[in-house]
């Protein structure tokens, strides 16, 4: 369970201090699938950091009682100049963790052949995507979270990570951030809006893509079917 | 969370992460920074063994004045490595958290780590090249073993305690302002001279003396070469100057990594 109370978090900047959020509160549960909308700029990415525990809190608190994961996706972490076996390697250190088993996954999974063992600034982004991806899925955590996964790889990848994801560890509590709304439909079964520094929480993803929808202007284009939308 | 609650308890469990972590990220470095081509991670050593043969070299060619009766190859040796021992420790801290915002991501990797792999590597480094080349200069006779190697070790310590200070806390502080890094090249490079490493304090005017035990670095050196030479070096130190120093340095350099701890925002 991961219990989120009165969140906040400002940045300074050189015009004044900017507040991305506050009063963020909600739980979370294994299982819980929690799928976050927001425009860009609307603090998505900077409340996944904050969960992650890679930077902290203005106010507020979030207590933990189960392990979370790094954004997944996020490839940053890789040393270019290395191989992508010896960032294996690294992660593997670093979380105490069976280094073969995982290289053997890895190998398998990131489908690289012989770029495995080469630097990875040779990879191409697909790659980088699919070795990330890859390392992500080596540590068992017990909440994932998923910063626009959709964004990268062809669509055989995105069945092989959906399929890692939500099949093989359907029972982990997870967060996704996505632009894409139908992503977040299919697999999340609680929503949020993200929007003017607060979070609105959903039980339905149709009030909450109504109310998104709205939040950003979006309006139908001529002869867009109008489908009734049940209100909570 | 990664904050305070998490690190309650026993303080076992979080060295042996610690340890681990420091591990992982040392080997990563020397790894990114020496590769697996030619000599390797020989380099290590290898590197400042090189710059303190060619400063060796040249002292002996210039017939440098240093004002001593020391043989110049083992006041170079003794010299220039521990110049080498604090002033790469910094160099290679300043802008080291910046490099590797990304391991922030990583609730284990704390931004000490990150500085205690990379003093690690320097300090391993500066050792065994100061070491190896004692070894040598003493199997072909160009100095005597040291005359007491406790002193040796405590001055060459004491060094490093002053360069891992001034690392951890420049380096925390190049991530608030650039101007560190900046004014740390020409400082470092205008403490060079002035930091023992080319004199011994007992050959300078009175008033030069007092002027140059105001810096760290020259007791230590000192005391490096009263424990090779012994009284031959004539060495002026007052560990009750150096120690409190460091202590304070320290203090200030925990200080600053705890502020930029606090504030960093992974990339």
């Amino acid at each position: 369970m991961i219990r989120v109370r009165d969140l906040a978090k400002v940045y300074p900047t050189r015009f004044g201090e900017n507040l991305v959020f506050e009063g963020v509160s909600f739980d979370l549960a294994m299982g819980e699938r929690l799928g976050i909308l927001g425009r860009n700029g609307a603090g998505k990415s900077t409340l996944v950091r904050l969960i992650s525990g890679a930077e902290r809190p203005t106010a507020g608190t979030i207590e933990s009682s189960i392990s979370i994961s790094w954004p997944l996706a996020f490839a940053g972490a890789f040393q270019p100049q290395l191989t992508g076996a010896d960032n294996v390697r690294f992660i593997s250190r670093v979380y105490d963790q069976d280094f073969e088993r995982n290289l053997a996954f890895v190998e398998e999974f990131a489908e690289l052949g012989p770029y495995l063992r080469e630097p990875v600034m040779t990879y191409s982004s697909g790659m980088r995507a699919r070795l990330a991806f890859a390392i992500s899925m080596i540590i068992e955590f017990d909440c994932f979270l998923i910063d626009e996964i959709s964004a990268v790889g062809d669509a055989r990848f995105h069945d092989r990570c959906n399929f890692e994801l939500f099949d093989k560890r359907g029972d982990r509590a997870m967060i996704i951030i996505s632009h894409d709304a139908a992503y977040v439909r299919d697999h999340c079964n609680r929503w949020g809006v993200l929007h003017d520094g607060g979070l609105v929480l959903y039980d339905d993803f149709e009030v909450a893509y109504a109310d998104f929808k709205e939040l950003i202007g979006w309006k139908p284009p001529p002869g867009w079917p109008q489908i009734p939308v049940a209100t909570a | 969370m990664a904050s305070a609650a998490d690190r309650r308890g026993p303080i076992w469990p979080h060295l042996r992460i610690q340890l681990r972590v420091v591990d992982a990220l040392l080997r990563r470095e020397m790894l990114t920074r020496y590769g697996r081509h030619n000599i390797g991670f020989l380099w290590l050593f290898v590197e400042p063994m090189i710059f303190t043969v060619g400063v060796t070299i040249l002292w002996t060619a210039t017939k440098s004045v240093h004002g001593s009766d020391l043989p110049i190859s083992s006041f170079a040796l003794t010299g220039y490595s521990s110049v080498l021992l604090w002033r790469n420790m910094p160099g290679r801290c300043i802008g080291a958290l910046q490099n590797n915002l990304a391991l922030m991501y990583h609730r284990n990797i704390q931004v000490g780590d990150i500085y205690l792999a990379r003093l690690l590597i320097e300090f391993g480094g500066a050792t065994i090249s100061f070491a190896s080349l004692a070894v040598l200069f003493i199997a072909i006779e160009w100095m005597a073993p040291p005359e007491d190697f406790l002193k040796v070790a405590a001055g060459w310590l004491l060094i490093a305690w002053f360069g891992c200070a001034v690392a951890i806390g420049l380096g925390a502080l190049s991530h608030l302002s650039e101007l560190v890094d900046k004014l740390w090249h020409p400082f470092s490079y205008l403490l060079f001279p002035l930091s023992g490493s080319a004199f011994i304090v007992a050959a300078l005017p009175r008033f030069a003396q007092d002027i140059v035990l105001w810096i760290p670095t020259v007791h230590g050196i000192e005391l490096v070469r009263e424990g090779f030479f012994g009284s031959r070096a004539r060495a002026t130190y007052d560990l009750s100057y150096l120690i409190p120093f460091n202590l304070v340095l320290s203090l200030i350099a925990l200080i600053a990594l705890r502020y930029v701890s606090r504030r960093v925002v992974p990339g």
